[in-house]
């Protein structure tokens, strides 16, 4: 039981003291990712090899490193030097040689290794060129075990709160959070601190600390990875939090989706109330918090405020008009402060170093770091903390390596199903909430997909569109009526039955659903469709004016044909699935256009270069 | 108080007000479909902010307001019709409308419908935005109400009415997106729920999607069957069919009704109010042995079939509790096809029964299988206060015009006691005037209880009945006669006599009435009316009816016989309380 | 109560449906802090419905009559809710779930082919259950495994960077 800020220190100390100072130190990365691409068998297989050879090294099952294109992957630390290396794309049979190499204090020359792009600003290290990356909010996960509180305590776990409790007033916890500047990330970018100050403003007996864990951008995982990786940042924060705003009760609505997370939050909820933690007096104070989980249930519009408090309240997931606002009127009637994963993570690291350590990092407007969740037609998919400001073509060709099959960069969305489409003549802008704004995209909870030529702009809003026709809760005009015709303009655009007085309409359309829709996600549902016809225009205009899809995507628009270059090897035919090629053997096929389903076989297995895509 | 200003008219509100409030204030009427409100006793609120159509411009917001559910601020600046907020509220009714049935020509709500108003009063004469539209099947599977989903604008409206004023819980909204619908679980047929088809969701959905079910033309198949076909219309009808009409709410229009149904070519022009006299005389019999065996009470009066449907689902435990009195509807079809048919001459089968009722379960209470006293159905068609106009426009008759005449006898004589039926706390007035007399054996004259009068949901009056001190309660709308029985389950109240209707306000807002678009004052003048009507009576009291008095004598033999017990009494059916 | 068949017949009717589940879920049930506040009950109602969709592998009828009694809540309210969340099902699914993954990050790997490719494969739309009750093919939004976009889920597991010829071999796997 640490029921003192002294048992705490004490505690954080011996632990330090016990540490390792000597062999190695395996994180093997277990995320959702990480065993999705086998790291189990691997892990054994380590495992094995350490028994085998009685090898002075030990296992970390840690959470996700970030580095998802190369999973498995394995950190290992020299805990001699304090030195570390980072293996890519491990397999079994490179166990042997990891231990072996691990033991002896060097790198195994034979593994794939891998750079680290980031650097720890708590830790006070000074970035070199190629560390792009800062890492406050995923500044444990990759390092500590998740299931282990004492791993997350050795990491100056729970300090934070110890000084709130003992050190500052609520009022002063408060200060200090507005004083960072720390805006929320789920997409939105409200200060903080504000929102907090409402809630503290609020006289009533009872108030709610909510965390937002209900990512459901699809693209995004940046709070799975914190979850899973180091959920104790969330737990200490959601406490901070209640102790500033005077709330006993913190609840985390997660998606039913991330069993993983929610294992190890239950696990992790039931060690802080072991250690005294969470629950009575905490840490000698007389404040009391616990903390409950909430299922979601598959419902993106539950990550909205006002609906994911009727969630919790057992109700459809139905948005509510604004004002109240929940931090005067929320959870039950009561002052609720609702924040997500990743703004609760920046907390105790605030608290711990202060609004000025943290405005160092980031811009003037938005300091601090945004996780993103790289993916898409990008080299190396992965997890992304970096300071705000930083460019998208640092994030994309740096971090992320480039685009695959070094193909034409075309646009990167961020934001999801609220956000847009950014150009490559924008890459250079210096990313924060309002230059994403600007860009007619936004920050979102950051998700970032990059395209490349290959993919059609107008086919892409209209998957956004799909979405967002799928996940509307159907109460407001405009989102559930407005939103389906919107997709189906766009559809009749796909299709090449678009024009220019329907153009016209779509747009007038966007601004009226922009204009009029009663949650967030109605009012920002257009964007995609806005901002890939402001940046893509011309790919419109083909589709109707030409009927020409430019990225080969829209089948309708297709046509495949077979040039001068056929030798008549029958290949196309014989695999073609409809059959509509014929032609006879060593002379050039014909593709019988009206019964082409434009599946794009003939042209994949011709040698030839034989078959155009038109 | 609040300043700010609308279109650069200042003007002040209290504070809670919203934008639509101040609108009003000035005279500005912004347009609205999902918000529904009614001040008063029968209070009832719908702002869910859906429907967007009410849309205005707030100077320093980055998005349009809903007005319906924005409280005015101080120092707000609102623009009601900007090219922005035309805009917006024309692509609003234009969405709504591309997901909605062209069929206004031929549809029930044609001429009622908010929807159609909008568009007309809108300007909107052409649809920009077309594709695909819901498809739900129609749900007819009810004697009393008709759901087409595919009409249902999202309104929310019905929900409102069906689980916060009724508690009855039927409807919800079912699925997400483009094809989210309120409707019942599953969106099963309304016979297969819980439903007690009080009609307050028909009352208050703006469009098509729920409606009565229209039995005008059976109505003028049975007029025109050869048959003895006999009409009998209830208290709180003669109150409010002359809105339809272009009447001032409140207008007792009974002379010129008669006049009306006359023509029509009924054979017969009886009154609910007679055999409302009739309830009195059955049920005082039952109140005062329970009162003396100081056993089942509180007895709880039966008249109104949604109430009735409502226990039999919800209060179980309590069936022993309800009076065992049929409503005065099926007492007069039974009356009619027995006593009636007799003196006249015809058998049972050759008389048809025609009601007109200010209400839409007791098209459900009607078809009822046990409600066959005579061997025939005791009631074979009842149709609505709206019903009723719709036929006499269809007739051509020029109502307003008419000459006023009387019921015909005997079945058309009615006391005070019975018209007052019609309002909220009328039945269990009615019963304790004939109550005090027979227990203190005068005829006394103090007869009005005005205790137990208005509009308020729950009521408690305690009452002197010889020396008794009768304690009573009535609760119109159903979530008010929960929260009352709830009470009694739990023991926490102790009454004698309880009146219930399902509908705020009684009968004279019954689910068949007019539409009154959530306007109190309406209510406020029907109820007036008939309160006039009782004092302009010559006889308040159900047991001075002289027809009443000649049924016993020459057929019932006296209230509580074995051939009342026959015609005139029930029993109820426990049914699945989900 | 008077009518006792009437008053405990949700009980009875989920019995005759599953005596174990209907033990099982009623021993969740009465785990849960229940009061006479319909409003704080419902509170517990999203859980519920995942411990019984866990149980039951679907939402039938009997089920949600059962808890909204349990609940004190309104058979409509349940259903409105089951029918809004995406996770809950009220028809039985496959022995086999095929859960194809049409996040931003495998639809622009493709994603959108493999929903094709399973649906020409096993005669199905998505959403739907082969008649056999074996497959279920459904969709989903983001795994949080977009590095290996395009992801099918096959129950629990994971395959990643699947390719339409790679449907076969998957639907194979089951037997």
């Amino acid at each position: 039981m640490i029921d003192t800020p002294e048992k705490l220190t004490f505690h954080t100390e011996q632990l330090r003291a016990k540490a390792r100072k000597g062999g190695a130190t395996l994180l093997v990365s277990l995320g959702t990712c990480g065993i999705a691409a086998g790291t189990r068998p691997v892990l054994d297989q380590l495992r094995n090899e350490i028994t085998a050879r009685k090898a002075d090294i030990d296992i970390v099952e840690v959470g996700c490193m970030g580095l998802c294109h190369s999973e498995p992957s394995i950190e290992v630390v020299f805990n001699g030097t304090g030195k570390s290396v980072i293996y890519g794309h491990v397999t079994g049979a490179q166990a042997g040689a990891i231990v072996e190499t691990a033991a002896k204090g060097i790198e195994a020359v034979s593994c794939e290794i891998l750079k680290r792009t980031w650097f720890y600003p708590e830790e006070n290290e000074t970035a070199s060129k190629d560390q792009i990356q800062a890492r406050i909010v995923l500044r444990n996960t990759g390092k500590i075990n998740p299931e282990d509180i004492d791993q997350y305590i050795a990491m100056n776990g729970y300090q934070a709160l110890s000084q709130a409790l003992h050190k500052m007033t609520p009022k002063q916890v408060i200060d200090i959070v507005t004083e960072s500047g720390l805006r929320g990330r789920g997409g939105g970018g409200f200060p903080t601190g504000k929102k907090w100050a409402f809630a503290a403003a609020q006289k009533n007996d009872q108030k709610y600390v909510v965390c937002n864990a209900d990512e459901g951008d699809p693209g995004a995982f940046m709070d799975r990875a914190v979850l899973e990786g180091d959920p104790h940042s969330v737990l200490e924060a959601m406490a901070i939090t209640g102790y500033a705003i005077g709330s006993n009760t913190g609840i985390i609505y997660i998606r039913a989706e991330y069993p993983l997370a929610v294992k190890r939050l239950e696990i992790a909820i039931g060690q802080a109330k072991e250690r005294g933690l969470l629950g009575k007096k905490i840490l000698g104070s007389s404040f009391d918090f616990d903390i409950q989980i909430k299922y979601g249930a598959g419902a993106f519009v539950c990550g909205e405020e006002t609906a994911l408090l009727h969630s919790i309240e057992g109700k459809r997931g139905e948005p509510t008009v604004k004002p109240p606002f929940p931090a005067v009127e929320g959870l039950w009637k009561k002052p609720t402060i609702v924040n997500n994963v990743e703004t609760f993570a920046n907390v105790c690291a605030i608290i711990r170093n202060g609004p000025a350590w943290f405005k160092k990092i980031g811009t003037a407007g938005s300091p601090g770091t945004k996780v993103f969740a790289l993916a898409g037609k990008v080299k190396k998919v992965g997890l992304v903390e970096v300071p705000m400001g930083t460019t998208l073509r640092d994030i994309i060709f740096n971090v992320g390596g480039g685009i695959v099959n070094d193909r034409k960069f075309k646009a990167v969305q961020t934001g999801g199903p609220s956000g847009g489409c950014i150009k490559s003549d924008q890459l250079d802008t210096e990313i924060d909430y309002e230059s994403l704004k600007r860009l007619g995209s936004m920050m979102g909870s950051g998700g970032m997909i990059v395209m490349d030529q290959d993919d059609c702009m107008v086919n892409i809003a209209k998957f956004f569109l799909e979405f967002t026709l799928d996940e509307s809760c159907g109460k407001c005009t405009p989102c559930r009526v407005g939103n389906k015709r919107l997709f189906e303009m766009l559809q009749r655009i796909c299709d090449g039955r678009g024009t220019p007085q329907l153009l016209k309409d779509l747009k007038d359309l966007c601004y009226a659903i922009k204009d009029t829709a009663l949650c967030g996600l109605g009012q920002t549902s257009p964007n995609p469709v806005l901002s890939t016809l402001a940046q893509f225009e011309h790919e419109y205009l083909a589709h109707i004016n030409e009927k020409r899809c430019e990225a080969g995507v829209c089948k309708e628009l297709l046509r495949f044909e077979i040039n001068e270059n056929c030798v008549g090897c029958t290949m196309c035919a014989r695999n073609c699935p409809v059959p509509c090629i014929s032609g006879e053997v060593k002379k050039r096929h014909v593709i019988d256009q009206s019964r082409c389903i434009k599946c794009g076989v003939c042209q994949s297995v011709c040698k030839f270069h034989a078959v155009d895509r038109k | 108080m609040i300043n700010l200003t609308i279109n650069n008219h200042p003007v002040q509100v209290t504070e809670g007000q919203t934008v639509l409030d101040a609108a009003h204030k000035l005279g500005i009427d912004i347009p609205t479909l999902c918000h529904l409100k009614q001040f008063g006793p029968c209070a009832i609120e719908s702002k869910t902010g859906s429907c967007r159509v009410c849309v205005v411009e707030i100077d320093g917001r980055p998005n349009l307001a809903p007005s319906c559910c924005t409280p005015a601020t101080e120092g707000m600046k609102v623009i009601t019709s900007s090219m922005r907020v035309i805009n917006a509220r024309r692509t609003m009714l234009d969405l709504l409308l591309s997901d909605h049935p062209k069929d206004c020509l031929t549809c029930e709500k044609s001429g009622d419908c908010q929807l159609q108003e909008l568009a007309a009063k809108m300007g909107l004469h052409r649809i920009k935005y077309k594709g695909e539209m819901s498809k739900h099947d129609i749900d007819v599977s009810s004697e009393a109400i008709v759901r087409d989903p595919n009409k249902c604008i999202m309104c929310r409206r019905c929900e409102v009415a069906c689980n916060e004023v009724q508690t009855v819980g039927v409807l919800s909204g079912i699925g997400r997106g483009f094809n989210a619908k309120v409707g019942p679980a599953d969106m099963k047929p309304l016979s297969e729920t819980t439903c007690t088809f009080c009609g307050r969701c028909v009352a208050a959905c703006p469009t098509g999607a729920l409606t009565e079910v229209d039995h005008t033309y059976k109505c003028w198949n049975a007029i025109n069957s050869g048959k003895t076909v006999v009409v009998q219309t209830a208290p709180a009808v003669r109150v409010a069919l002359g809105e339809e009409f272009g009447m001032e709410p409140g207008a007792i229009t009974t002379g010129k009704m008669v006049t009306a149904l006359r023509m029509m070519g009924f054979a017969k022009v009886f009154d609910t109010d007679f055999s409302a006299d009739l309830t009195i005389m059955e049920e005082t019999t039952e109140f005062i042995a329970r009162l003396k065996e100081g056993k089942n009470l509180p007895i709880l009066t039966s008249c109104c079939p949604g109430w009735v449907k409502f226990f039999e689902h919800q209060f179980q435990d309590l069936m022993h509790i309800p009076s065992t009195c049929k409503s005065p509807q099926q007492m007069f079809g039974a009356v009619a096809k027995t006593y009636y048919a007799k003196k006249i001459g015809v058998k049972p089968e050759d008389m048809l029964v025609v009601s007109v009722m200010p209400c839409l379960a007791k098209k459900y209470e009607a078809a009822r299988d046990e409600f066959n006293a005579s061997g025939s159905r005791d009631v074979d068609i009842v149709i609505t206060t709206r019903e009723l106009a719709a036929m006499i426009k269809e007739a051509g008759i020029a109502f307003d015009h008419l000459e006023e005449s009387t019921y015909d006898d005997p079945l058309g004589e009615s006391t005070g006691a019975g018209v007052i039926f019609g309002a909220t706390g009328g039945v269990l007035e009615a019963a304790l005037r004939t109550a005090a007399d027979w227990v203190t054996g005068q005829d006394l004259k103090n007869i009005d209880f005005t205790a137990v009068r208005g509009l308020d949901g729950i009521k408690e009056a305690t009452v002197k009945v010889g020396d008794l001190d009768v304690r009573a309660a009535i609760a119109s709308g159903l979530g008010n006669a929960r929260t009352l029985l709830n009470k009694i389950r739990k023991g926490e109240a102790q009454y004698h006599i309880i009146e219930i209707m399902a509908c705020p306000g009684g009968c004279l807002n019954g689910g068949g009435q007019p539409y009154t678009r959530g306007d109190p004052k309406i209510l406020e003048k029907r109820m007036e009316a008939i309160y006039r009507d009782d004092k302009n009576n010559k006889i308040r009291k159900s047991h001075e009816n002289p027809s009443i008095k000649r049924l016993y004598a020459e057929f019932l033999g006296k209230p509580g016989s074995e051939l009342s017990h026959k015609l005139l009494h029930t029993h109820y059916h426990g049914r699945r309380e989900l | 109560m008077s009518c006792p068949h009437q008053s405990s017949s949700s009980k009875e009717e989920l019995i005759k449906f599953s005596p174990q589940k209907a033990e099982e879920l009623d021993r969740y049930l009465t785990t849960l802090p229940l009061t006479d506040d319909r409003e704080k009950n419902r509170g517990f109602l999203i859980q519920s419905l995942h411990k019984a969709q866990e149980i039951f592998t679907y939402l039938p009828s009997v089920v949600q009559i059962h808890i909204a009694k349990r609940l004190g809540l309104h058979l409509a309210e349940v259903n409105g809710v089951i029918s809004f969340y995406s996770y809950f099902t009220d028809t039985p699914v496959g022995k086999y779930k095929i859960n194809i993954c049409t996040g931003t990050a495998c639809f622009v790997k493709g994603g959108d082919k493999l929903v094709e490719e399973f649906q020409r494969y096993l005669g199905i739309k998505l959403g739907e259950t082969t008649p056999d009750g074996k497959y279920s093919l459904t969709s989903l939004r983001c795994v949080g495994a977009c590095s290996m976009a395009p992801v099918v889920m096959l129950n629990e597991r994971v395959y990643g960077k699947v390719t339409t010829k790679m449907v076969p071999e998957i639907i194979n796997e089951c037997k």
